[in-house]
């Protein structure tokens, strides 16, 4: 491990510095009604052997274009590239006829893909994916393909490779999968490997794992990447160069202390001011003493039945949530965090009535039944909820100004006339304009659909506002107004947040309370104060420092790599997990024993 | 692989513009598909036929001319020729366009709003509802599709009515399939998500949203329907379990025009492509409406 760091860091001063891959004024453009508009115009950039090129964007910069030009994968007819060169070693890329292409293709430029779940085949065994892989470019007896196959699987720490080879995707973690994508991508040792998005889809403690490994692999291989992300932390952290592009076209070029250090453009300065920074968590907080409280949560438990066998007997349960306990105060900022598969939405879901539950739920001083599915109308009005994500929680067949209306036509709140005046009024508020209330929701960006959903959400004048993940999805510099908009809201209407998250950093800039889940359990909660300042529980620690760091001269603590999985939140009927004591170690910080 | 790189496509087109676009209306989006508008027209020409058979200075239909047995095209009197019977065969396509097309719209409306509540019901409560339904599609799609026409048939009796309920009957489970789909995964969506945490009803969830959600696919299933339901009754009226002597449509003109396919092919071919362009008509507006009632597909 540190030859091999010394190795590359060698690599990287040396002066004759072999090139791999380097494009030269690239335009890729799309055919549309009126000709052709370009996604990517005039792009130049070269990574040579063992380097790590970032390229750093918002959604619709054209990141993704860029390499799935290089890998000749751009979606014909329609998109194509119009102009440049791109040459891989000696080999212009662009000119080279599909079946040439294929040659080159996995074979010395890989790619990871961003979501590890539909990158595999559900059908085929890991083993299958993987041999498939190797036996398109090589021309193997099957013996050696067998032993380079689990030597992959090795490589990339995955454990008990024998026996992941007959497994089949779905039996994987999300982690497990991105690591045999990227065993796939690394078996034939490719000079380019392209990384697109490749830790976006998992939770920080995995991202952590998978950030390590490749940065681990690229000392070993000295395989040039090209990391493709929107998170200026793994960008800080991975890269040697970084390019920053805007629109289609490259914004700034430089090393990564340099953008880091001294952004030279207005664009880079955004980006990086819009990065929620962990430590930095300075919202003037008026930190009123609560008063009454708007939710309390008693010994609440959710349990889902998994039935198996020829009779559909209950033979498992999943615990998504066990004994938690909670209280929202008026007007505070409360935040659950955790990673996935935690249990965190499946409390969202229950407190706005739509998951069965065991305990008690009382809100704004109405108890919520438990086995009703469907909450009373009048419980509905005080609270609501903001998805994750927001094109899919609006109603695509339906005019924006219709669906903010529609809560109230629900209620039956107000003639006509005054619904379009309140519907008027919610748009201007959230920072919308009248004159986009005729139209469908496909119309928006995703920062303004979100802020269709926040305006939905305040159309009943609610008393809670559960908000589950609804930044993840948002690019930064969208991400920070939108989260300045809900901090205004919150002052000025006095409405309290329930905000689900599992972005420590964004958690730690706006919540005033935070409860941090694992397994379906709080295992630790207080103010922000406590939880951020001085964690107790070690998987708060473990969350907290696996956040990537937006600042390249930070050096990361050595740390003990945790590897195995995360326990199973399913277990056998008469199987309880224990249920976690809490216990006061200041006043409102409590933490699991 | 694709959905990512449709989706990089569409980012590319970046929806942060805000240029307002050109706001068309329904008929001038379809223009914008050329074989919708074949389509359309095909369609407009054979419900033209239809509607004006009583208005325009035909031959009697079933006037019997035995000296014009088998007129060819463009004989005196006879522009498209005369069949078996020295019928005007002009005439009778005009006629038999009425029936035809009564037969399959009407049999699709009932095959559609009974298949359509089947579906929703059953995609979207589950439980007890989805399985008696689902079992009771399962027999009827497991029955072979003309097998079940006849056996109603036999039940009911011969004849138009009957004719039209049991090619209705045959096509209600196409329908309760293909909505109870869309409905399952439309009711995990999270706008019906929102709209239950909003308080909304099942009513409203199920007509407002899902209902409305679906149209696109049950568009294209209704005119793919109408199409089949054209050809399924002149299959029944080939049969002469359909409509009744000497009240014809077009698959009774073919059906009589098939004796005499060697000596007098145009008894046969004019309603079979009369047939043949409605049903083909039908598809290509289809194929049009879908895209132009998206509002997703309006920008160009």
């Amino acid at each position: 491990m540190k030859l091999a760091e010394k190795e590359i860091s060698g690599a990287a001063l040396a002066p004759e510095r072999k090139e791999v891959l380097s494009v030269q004024d690239l335009t890729v453009s799309v055919r549309s009604a009126n000709g052709l508009t370009p996604l990517v115009s005039n792009l130049s950039f070269s990574i040579s052997k063992g380097e790590t090129l970032a390229i750093a964007g918002e959604s619709g910069s054209g990141k993704s274009i860029t390499s799935l030009a290089i890998m000749g994968l751009l979606p014909p007819p329609a998109v194509r590239v119009t102009g440049g060169k791109i040459n891989l070693g000696e080999v212009e890329l662009t000119k080279l006829p599909e079946a040439e292409m294929q040659r080159y293709r996995g074979d010395r430029i890989a790619m990871i893909f961003q979501e590890p779940m539909t990158s595999l085949n559900p059908i085929m065994t890991i083993g299958q994916q993987l041999t498939e892989a190797l036996e398109a470019h090589e021309d193997l007896p099957r013996k050696e393909v067998q032993a380079r196959v689990l030597e992959a699987l090795r490589a990339v720490r995955i454990s008990e490779p024998e026996r992941r080879l007959r497994q089949y995707p779905h039996e994987l973690s999300g982690g497990m999968r991105q690591r045999v994508m990227i065993a796939m991508a690394i078996a034939l040792k490719p000079d380019v490997l392209i990384a697109d998005e490749p830790t976006t889809a998992l939770d920080v403690t995995v991202q952590r794992e998978v950030l390590n490994l490749l940065r681990d692999l690229q000392a070993e291989l000295g395989t040039a990447i090209i990391l493709i992300t929107h998170d200026m932390g793994v960008v800080a952290e991975m890269a040697d160069r970084v390019i920053v592009m805007q629109s289609g076209r490259m914004v700034e070029e430089g090393s990564v202390d340099g953008i880091f250090r001294a952004p030279g453009r207005r664009y880079t300065q955004d980006l990086l001011a819009a990065v929620p920074r962990m430590g930095k968590g300075g919202h003037k907080r008026q930190s009123k003493p609560a008063e009454d409280f708007v939710a309390c949560i008693d010994d609440l438990s959710v349990r889902f039945d998994i039935r198996s066998g020829l009779f559909g007997r209950v033979s498992h349960h999943v615990h998504a949530v066990h004994h938690v306990s909670f209280d929202i105060a008026a007007g505070e900022t409360f935040a659950i965090v955790g990673e996935s598969g935690c249990g965190k939405s499946t409390v969202a879901k229950t407190m706005v009535g739509l998951v069965p539950f065991q305990g008690d739920i009382d809100i704004a001083g109405c108890a919520l039944g438990r086995e009703g599915r469907d909450a009373p109308k009048s419980l509905r009005r005080d609270v609501q909820m903001i998805f994750q994500d927001p094109m899919a929680s609006l109603d695509p067949r339906m005019k924006v100004g219709d669906l903010v209306a529609e809560p109230l036509v629900i209620h039956g709140i107000g003639s006509a006339q005054e619904r379009a005046e309140r519907v008027r009024y919610l748009f201007n508020r959230v920072g919308l304009s009248d004159d986009q209330i005729d139209r469908y929701p496909h119309e928006f960006s995703g920062g303004q659909r979100q802020r269709i959903c926040i305006a939905r959400s305040l159309a009943l004048q609610p008393k809670l506002i559960i908000a589950d993940e609804s930044v993840s999805a948002l690019d930064v510099t969208v991400q920070a107004r939108v989260l300045d908009l809900l901090q205004a809201l919150k002052e000025e209407f006095g409405i309290a947040f329930l905000f689900i998250s599992h972005d420590m950093a964004v958690v730690e800039n706006i919540a005033d309370r935070v409860a941090v889940m694992y397994l379906g359990q709080i295992v630790e909660t207080g103010s922000r104060a406590q939880v951020f300042g001085a964690p107790q529980h070690p998987y708060t620690r473990r969350l907290i420092e696996a956040v990537p760091v937006p600042d390249p001269s930070f050096k990361r603590p050595v740390e003990v790599r945790p590897s195995g999985e995360v326990p199973s939140p399913m277990r056998a009927v008469g199987d309880a997990p224990k249920a976690v004591k809490l216990r006061e170690v200041s006043a409102g910080h409590l933490v699991a024993q | 692989m694709s959905g990512q790189t449709s989706q990089i496509a569409a980012e590319g087109k970046a929806p942060e513009a805000e240029k307002g676009p050109a706001r068309q209306s329904l008929l001038s989006r379809l223009a914008q598909n050329r074989l919708s508008l074949v389509g359309a027209f095909l369609v407009a020409v054979s419900i033209f036929m239809a509607i004006s058979a009583p208005f325009l200075p035909l031959a009697d239909p079933n006037a019997v001319n035995t000296s014009d047995r088998l007129a060819d095209i463009g004989a005196p009197g006879h522009l498209l020729g005369a069949d078996e019977l020295g019928r005007d065969i002009l005439s009778r396509l005009f006629w038999g366009a009425r029936i035809t097309l009564a037969v399959a719209l009407a049999a699709t409306a009932i095959a559609m709003t009974v298949g359509t509540i089947m579906g929703l019901v059953s995609g979207y409560f589950l439980g007890w509802a989805d399985t008696v339904i689902s079992r009771v599609v399962d027999v009827l799609m497991a029955f072979p599709y003309f097998l079940l026409a006849l056996s109603v048939i036999a039940i009911l009796g011969p004849g138009l009515l009957n004719g039209m309920l049991a090619v209705a009957l045959v096509n209600v489970p196409f329908f309760a399939r293909i909505v109870r789909g869309t409905t399952l995964s439309l009711r995990e969506s999270d706008f019906v998500l929102a709209a239950r945490g909003m308080g909304a009803g099942h009513t409203r969830i199920l007509f407002r949203h899902i209902l409305m959600n679906s149209v696109s696919t049950l568009i294209v299933a209704t005119t793919l329907n109408i199409g089949w339901m054209i050809t399924a009754a002149a299959a029944l009226s080939f049969l002469g379990l359909g409509v009744q002597p000497p009240t014809s449509d077009w698959g009774t003109m073919l059906a009589s025009g098939r004796q005499y396919l060697s000596a007098a092919p145009h008894t046969s071919l004019l309603p079979g492509l009369a047939i043949f362009f409605t049903v083909l008509g039908f598809n290509l507006l289809g194929d049009g409406l879908r895209d132009a009632l998206d509002p997703r597909m309006r920008e160009v």
